[in-house]
This record gives structure tokens, sequence and C-alpha cells, in this order.
């Protein structure tokens, strides 16, 4: 049974989220991946505005490919988590409560998850067209010149994640081999 | 001599850019419907079961299957009876430039590896190209995804590591790996060789079709122990735990130097592209 989260959410509604948990996510989710992280912290580290507001943002590791006519968006799945690891611990200071991706986080992602009570989901990597099927608007607010890595802002409905590391820090890749070689 | 316009080389090309991003090759998408029916673990059972359906929302709505439409690796077998009428090169890359425009595949090719910025139509093209006899060409187009690229590793291994010392660096790989490249995964191995002609070896297993094992016994051994052992890690689908973390192993292997044993693995995901066409 899948639990319904609406973004943007503060980290008071989604601490009750278990690592495993399978959830259905709902509202405004922002895209950005390398390098538009790298310009929102150099945004964040020069005092510059950021493209979207980052409290209690969701943000997506996703480049979509380019979307044909009366499409809302092309194929777009979640890419590798691991190359935001640098830029992550910043943007959940400043208010960032979720971040939608793949695979695992480092040490230093999770002890930000649990300072600041925000919660990292895995999407099925690979799954392009099912998640682009979730989406039902997509437009592009920052960084065109980034080509797919540009910063999108997309509403999406009922998009099927599950919570890989909860906001006490319990992670999914950890356990869920564990769980499985138990038996 | 058979002619061969460049023309038509561009145009197959093209086809082969945007079939191959939205079909998964026959026997990976059966491989992965009989990893679904024989899943055990629950959560694992669910990520399949949405691998699946993934595949099935490609076809109906002409989508690639990831937005990953990776980097265009193209091989072409030349028959040595074959004249190329025309720039081949060129036609390749022009081949790919309309597949990836045409077909709505996403650009993922940094102009520069440091300095990054984007060639902006997917080239150029990873071209590899072998002469053979006989008066056909034989065209595949592999797009390969990033997040099992960075995964691959080449070691150097000494004789006397052995075939433990292979096992052993396949294992690290796949572990070290984990969740990052889309499990569950295929695996190409390149025993032998030199250096260079290793990962060429690695890469070459991976287009080997899953159904088909190494025509040596010892090496197709090899490949069953290498698959069984890697599903006994419990990574499972997407990393999060289960019985399915891999597809396939395919080993390649070439003579080697009396003082070496190189050994490469070249990681790829669920959604293991290629096509071909010979004309």
């Amino acid at each position: 049974m899948s639990k319904e989260i609406k973004v943007p959410a503060t980290a008071e509604e989604l601490k009750d989220l278990k690592a495993g948990d399978m959830v259905l996510l709902s509202g405004i989710v922002y895209t950005a991946r390398d390098q538009a992280h790298k310009r929102i912290v150099e945004c964040i580290e020069k005092g510059e505005k950021v493209p979207f507001n980052l409290e209690n943002s969701a943000i997506y590791y996703v480049g979509p490919t380019p979307e044909k006519e009366g499409q809302v968006i092309g194929s777009a799945g979640p890419t590798t988590s691991g190359r935001m690891d640098m830029f992550s611990p910043l943007l959940m200071e400043k208010g960032n409560t979720i971040m939608i991706g793949k695979g695992k986080r480092n040490a230093a992602v999770k002890k930000a998850i649990q300072n600041t009570g925000a919660v990292y989901l895995s999407a099925i990597g690979g799954a392009g067209a099912y998640l682009a099927d979730c989406v039902l608007s997509s437009t592009v607010i920052a960084w065109e010149d980034l080509g797919c890595e540009a910063v999108r802002e997309l509403t999406v409905k009922n998009m099927p994640l599950i919570v890989a590391i909860d906001s006490q820090g319990n992670d999914i890749y950890e356990i869920g081999p564990k769980e499985y070689l138990k038996g | 001599m058979k002619d061969i316009q460049a023309s038509k080389i561009q145009e197959v090309i093209k086809d082969l850019c945007i079939q191959s991003n939205l079909h998964l090759p026959q026997d990976v998408e059966d491989a992965l419907c009989c990893a679904y029916d024989a899943e055990t673990f629950p959560r694992a059972k669910e990520v399949l079961g949405i691998s699946k359906e993934n595949l099935q929302i490609a076809k109906d709505k002409c989508m690639p299957i990831c937005q990953d439409t990776g980097a265009t690796c193209v091989y072409a077998e030349i028959g040595q009876d074959v004249h190329i009428v025309g720039d081949f090169e060129k036609a390749i890359q022009d081949g790919v430039v309309a597949g990836y425009t045409e077909g709505f595949l996403r650009k993922s090719i940094a102009a520069d590896p440091i300095r990054r910025g984007n060639t902006g139509d997917n080239t150029p093209a990873f071209i590899t190209t072998k002469i053979v006899p006989g008066d056909s060409l034989k065209l595949t187009v592999v797009p390969k995804g990033c997040g099992s690229e960075n995964m691959s590793r080449l070691v150097m291994l000494t004789p006397g590591d052995g075939v433990d010392g292979v096992v052993q660096f396949v294992m690290d790989t796949v572990i070290k790996a984990g969740s990052n490249p889309c499990p569950p995964i295929v695996v190409g191995v390149g025993i032998g060789g030199t250096f260079d002609k290793v990962a060429w070896l690695a890469k070459k297993a991976l287009m080997r079709p899953l159904n088909e094992k190494n025509p040596d016994p010892y090496y197709a051994e090899l490949e069953e122990k290498l698959l069984k052992k890697i599903n006994k890690t419990g990574i499972g689908p997407a990393g999060l735990g289960g019985k399915t973390t891999c597809l396939g192993v395919a080993i390649e292997t070439m003579p080697t130097h009396v003082a070496g044993l190189p050994v490469a693995v070249n990681v790829s995901c669920h959604v293991t592209r290629r096509a071909s066409i010979v004309l």
C-alpha cells in the first residue's frame, strides 16, 4: 500500500516516512542535475537569487529527452544521485526537503538529511517512459543553455517512488539487500 | 565488389538509433520478463513490474525506454569486397545527427571532457570497424548509458592471480557498483589481449545476445558461475534488495602476454540496447 505525499512538503510532514515505504508523490517538483546544481550552489555562495524557492522544495535529478509535439515531456527517469552528493547538503540547509534520484548517497548527505529532516526518494532507474506518464506539465524556468540539464518546474501526479533514506538516516540500499538475504 | 552508397549508410544509422532506443532486443526483454516471473521478494517484484510496464509504454507512445539515450557506439563489420561510395565516417555521424534529432533522443555528449559544453547533436559516434571476408556490411548501433558505464573497471592482473583473481575483480566491481548501474545488470567481461584490447572485449561481450553462451565450455561455465554468484549478492532490482541482480554475464577472451592477465568489466543496465542491420 503506497502512502501519498503532496509537495511542497515540510520536514514535519515527512517525518513518519520510513525507508522502504512506497509512496505516490504529487505536486510541484523542480528538475536539476550536475550543472544546475553547480550553478545553484554558486548562486547561494554569491548571495544571488536561486531560480526557484528552495524552502520545502522537491528536486528531481533528471535530464529528459526532448518532447515531441503534443507530449508534455520526453522520457524522464532518474539519473545517478551520487554525483549531486557534493552539492546536496547546502541545498538541504537552505530548505530543500525532498531529493528524488537513484542510487546510494554518501555520509555527508545522510548527516544533512538527519540534521534537517529531509528525505531521499528513489525513482526506478531506466523507467523513463513510465515516469513521463506521471508528469502533467513541464516548463523550463532557468538556464535553457544547459539543454536537457535546464531547470524545469514539473507538476506531477502519483509518481511512484520508494523512500531510500528516511529522516532518521535509515538507508534502504543497505537494509533492502540484507532483508532479502535473511529471507 | 559490391557498391554501397554512403547515403544508404546514413539512412540506416538514423533508423538504428531510433529503433534501438524505443525497443529492447527480444532476448533482453525475455530475460526481464523471466526475472519478473521468478522474483520472490515483494519490493523487487514491484520494481521489475514497473520496468516491464515501462517497456510497453515506450512502445505504445513511441518514447525512448530510458531518458539516457546514450553515447552512440557504432560497430561496422566491413566485407573486404565492399566498396563504399562516399565518406563512410561522415555518413555515420550524419546518421546519428538525423536519428537523435528526428527521433527526439537526448543529446548527451559533452564537447570536452573537462571544459564540458554539449556538442548539441550527440556526435561524435564512437566507431569501431573490422574488415571481414565477404561483400556485406554489418552495422550495429549500441546506445550506452553512463550510469552503468561509470561503474565499469579495468585491471592488469598478474598470471598468478588466475581465474580466482578474475572472479574476485568481477565481484568487487559489481558490489561496488551496487544500485548505480540500474540493476538487474548485464555484465560484459574481457580477459586477455592488451590494455586497449581488453576494454574492447568487454564491450563486445555486451553485444552478444543473453541467450548465447561463450562457445568454449570452460568460459560458458565461468559465465554461469559468475551469474549465480552475482545473483547471490542480494543487491536486487534497482539495488533495493532481491533475487535478480544480473540478467546475464558474457565473457570474451584473447591470447595475452606471458607476463599479463588484463581484465575489463563493462557494466550495462537492464535497458541494454542494440540494433543491427546487414547491407
